[in-house]
């Protein structure tokens, strides 16, 4: 049975990632009372996750020394305004704000295509998550595929790990891929990085029009075929790391009633919201990588403290990284030859296995679901859903608590203020 | 821009106007079904999808047996999406004073060849073992069932489809009655009759009807196969659903054929915002746990809410609106629009064809309501 | 602290580095994390808690996600059905 725990604070953030730890930092700087609530017991999110990065042991620095309150869970309701409950392993949080700063970052657009739901077919950042948290890749082979720079970034430290890298295929044309690097030029942290990166997979051959057609094998992924411009080729593999770039994590934005346009938080120049008092920042707001999730998450923690005129200081610089964002955001943009990637007995919903073919009856997100129970199983149309929507052009539902499952105690288990312990500080 | 015409347009494609459809149809009508969204998308995709024989009144035991009996009938055909499941419902019993009521549903079930048992404590254990220790006892129900109402509700029109029905979905009706429904693109279906099956907008295309939204709330459950075996109620639901005022929460969970379950339920009257309400849902939570303690560890993966259509007697309104010769009724069944659906279709249909109904129609017509405030 | 925990995956025992999570010592003893309602194997997909994959059951408890939750000693993990 769960204690249940209140706090109190004048700037609550959620999400402990780069966005996360820098608006959290900023805040607590400036004298006020700050907590950050991730559903991990370590800061970082996901691109932080793990190892010791300098920026990321930086901000962690100054999250440790300006006093702010960290705490684990997950957020799953608003019961009422200035209020959020979060699960923790053993606890129900009640956490009270003035202001809330989200930073919820984003997941990876995975796509059906038949024999995805093998064993061993994962996600690219799922699969580094799973090495960073202890799995032997050492001379295992791994084909990664999918689209964006997170393929470039996994695939390199799989191989720094040890594993054969027979081929990485990205869907973005040649074209594309090329007018990107002169977009490089304009950064030249960037240049660095690539290069970086270059020499790291310099064994490693890259194909550019490419994407996985099918994996397969007996239990697990035994092979993968990969279309190359047209040409088919099959690639003996341990794992197939596919992951289609990203998409935010907007479900608690919704639930508090923030503006989304094209599936982006809304925020003005101090990234606040269409809510009083609420804040995005990181990818929520537009998908951007590290720099500008770090800036923005400055923006908000020195807007919420009140430091409008330091955060304005901010603004040329997440301007360029917007820029830079969206360029990358054109490249990797999904082709529509994507759309015939699964064939109609391809499972689409791996939470409740509908196939490709049951869904194509339907006109909307909701049909579908009401009458496949697509998106009603625990991962609530996180996987399924940015895959109906780029397959069918389906607007997804609105959203209700709790925006994760959790115990039903959880839902059931607020107790009447006199009842809440007020604490602050402290790890919990 | 005016449609052809039909024998019959139904306005509402929820679980009432789906088993229309599919009865008018069966009788050789042909009929149009239009709905501003998709079919079963209001309280029946909202709704538990309990089948349940009910005693509160003798109109209401003979609607909802006559409907039970007829799903039973339609089981064999039923495909395997709508999860008919004849799972039996569980009165649960907390103390003697309960146990008291328990006897008296027995009674007046034994009385009409309803088949019952009588639970003690031992028995009531055996049969759910995750309900807490010291309840006295209850009773079974075995015929009652579950299913999930929005493909039953798709199955209906489909068979409807087939002999010729045709759904006008994603169109909003403005105005109907007088032969006509009219959409708000302006264009108009005609129909020698008109079914208002439009549930909690029923009153609104039709003024003068009385039904006010009930607000209900539910959770479901990830999988967890074998933990609850019946529908079970607690006893004191009854004093919930008889409340016309307060906002009231009771014990009612079921089994789905997944192994989630499905936890409610809650009654609150003047709420018509469509959002989670907390309190209600902390206390409905409790209660729950109160019963069946395992709920508490439970991987709860959804809540919504949904709006029953309700009556001021309890008892739907199946029949003609006095005062337009083309207008019927098929409306306001509260919690037990999936229970008597079937029924409705039926004496709605004998009702316009002339057959004899099976059961008497008298409490369930329309025009009841203005015979009241007549004797007022 | 231990550096290495024992525990058993589907009835056989295994020894994996502390720190290791519990989908983790799955992959590495080769087993599925669940059965899907159609009766597919499944492993982990998103890494990072998400997607539901990698539900295992631990000690008798169903829907638990393997990759957020850390071996103990002595854990029984078996595929979740």
């Amino acid at each position: 049975m769960s204690k249940v725990g209140g706090r109190r604070f004048d700037i609550l953030v959620v999400g402990g990632g780069p966005a996360g730890m820098a608006a959290a930092a900023c805040a607590a700087e400036h004298g006020q009372r700050v907590g950050i609530i991730d559903d991990n017991a370590a800061l970082g999110g996901q691109i932080w996750r793990g190892q010791s990065e300098p920026a990321a042991s930086k901000w962690a620095e100054r999250l440790r020394s300006s006093g702010v309150t960290v705490l684990c869970g997950r957020v799953f309701q608003q019961p009422e305004p200035c209020t959020l409950l979060a699960e923790g392993e053993n606890i129900l949080h009640e956490l009270r704000y003035e202001k809330l700063i989200l930073a919820t970052g984003a997941r990876e657009r995975l796509l059906p295509f038949p024999g995805w739901t093998l064993p061993n077919v994962m996600g690219a950042g799922g699969l580094q998550a799973m090495v960073k948290s202890g799995f032997p890749i050492r001379g295992k082979r791994v084909v990664v595929a999918g689209t964006g720079p997170l393929l470039l970034a996994v695939a390199a430290y799989l191989q720094k790990h040890g594993a054969e890298i027979p081929i990485i295929c990205e869907q973005a044309s040649w074209s594309r891929l090329a007018r990107f690097s002169m977009a490089l030029l304009g950064h030249p942290g960037k240049i660095v990085q690539a290069l970086q990166l270059k020499r790291e997979l310099a064994s490693a051959r890259f194909s550019a029009n490419s994407w996985p057609v099918a994996a397969s094998g007996e239990g697990r992924v035994e092979k993968v075929t990969i279309s190359q411009t047209g040409k088919i080729e099959t690639f003996p593999c341990d794992y197939l790391a596919c992951g289609f770039h990203l998409v935010p994590n907007v479900e608690l934005p919704l639930l508090l009633g923030c503006q989304i346009q094209n599936g982006y938080v809304q925020v003005d120049d101090f990234q606040r919201t269409t809510v009083t008092d609420v804040f995005c920042a990181g990818e929520p707001t537009g998908i951007g990588g590290v720099e500008s999730s770090l800036v923005e998450g400055e923006i908000a923690g020195l807007t919420a403290a009140g430091r409008i005129a330091e955060a304005s200081s901010f603004f040329g610089r997440r301007g360029k990284l917007r820029r830079f964002a969206r360029s990358r955001d054109r490249t990797f943009r999904l082709r529509p030859e994507l759309h015939s990637l699964p064939a109609p007995e391809t499972i689409v919903c791996r939470c409740e296995d509908v196939r490709y073919s049951h869904l194509r009856e339907h006109k909307s997100w909701r049909a579908a679901k009401l009458q496949t129970r697509c998106g009603m199983g625990p991962c609530q149309g996180r996987i399924c859903g940015p895959a109906a929507q780029f397959l069918f052009k389906w607007n997804p539902d609105s959203v209700r608590p709790p925006i994760f499952p959790v115990r039903v105690e959880s839902m059931a288990g607020v107790s009447a203020p006199a009842n809440l312990e007020l604490t602050t500080g402290g790890r919990e | 821009m005016s449609q052809a015409a039909y024998d019959v347009a139904i306005v509402g494609a929820g679980i009432v106007g789906a088993a229309c459809a599919d009865e008018f149809a069966r009788r050789g009508m042909r009929v149009a079904i239009v709905d501003r969204d998709l079919v079963g998308g209001g309280a029946t995709a909202a709704g538990m999808g309990h089948i349940v024989t009910m005693d509160d009144s003798e109109a209401q035991f003979a609607l909802t047996r006559y409907s039970q009996q007829l799903w039973q009938r339609l089981r064999p055909e039923l495909p395997s999406d709508v999860e008919y499941e004849q799972c039996g419902t569980i009165w649960v019993a907390v103390d003697e004073e309960e146990m008291t009521e328990v006897r008296r549903k027995r009674g007046y079930y034994g009385q009409r060849d309803v088949p019952t048992e009588v639970l003690d404590s031992q028995a009531l254990r055996r049969l759910e073992p995750n309900l807490r220790p010291g309840l006295v006892g209850g009773l079974l129900v075995p015929e009652d069932a579950v299913l999930y109402p929005p493909c039953a509700a798709r199955f209906l029109i489909e068979r409807a489809q087939k002999r010729g029905a045709e759904p006008h979905l994603g169109r909003s009706v403005t105005a109907l009655g007088r032969g006509r429904v009219r959409i708000t693109d302006g264009s108009e279906i005609t129909a020698k009759i008109v079914v208002n099956a439009a549930g909690t907008f029923a009153a609104q295309l039709t003024p003068g009807v009385e039904i006010k939204s009930r607000k209900g709330h539910l959770v479901i459950t990830d999988r967890y196969a074998g933990f609850l075996r019946h529908q079970l109620v607690e006893l004191g639901y009854l004093k919930s659903a008889h409340s016309v005022t307060s906002d009231s929460v009771a014990f009612n969970v079921q089994p789905r054929r997944t192994g989630q379950v499905l936890i409610g339920s809650s009654r609150q009257y003047g709420a018509d915002h469509r959002e989670v309400d907390g309190e209600i849902l902390t206390r409905m939570l409790q209660r729950a746990q109160e019963y069946m303690p395992g709920l508490a560890q439970m991987s709860a993966l959804r809540a919504w809410t949904g709006f029953r259509a309700a009556t001021p007697d309890k008892l739907p309104l199946i029949g003609p609106w006095p005062g337009d010769d083309s207008l019927f009724l098929a409306a306001g069944h509260e919690g037990l629009g999936i229970t008597m659906a079937l029924a409705t279709a039926r004496i709605l249909v004998d009702q316009i064809t002339g057959t004899k109904p099976e059961i008497p129609i008298e409490p369930y017509l329309p025009s009841r309501a203005a015979k009241e405030h007549a004797h007022a | 602290m231990l550096s290495q925990v024992t525990m058993t995956v589907n009835g056989a025992q295994i020894v994996v580095p502390s720190g290791t999570t519990v989908a983790v010592a799955m992959a590495i003893a080769g087993q599925a994390c669940r059965t899907s309602v159609s009766g597919e194997p499944r492993g982990p997909l998103c890494g990072i808690g998400i997607c539901f994959e990698c539900r295992v059951a631990i000690n008798g408890r169903p829907h638990n996600l393997g990759c957020r939750i850390l071996c103990e000693q002595g854990m029984d993990v078996r595929t979740n059905e």
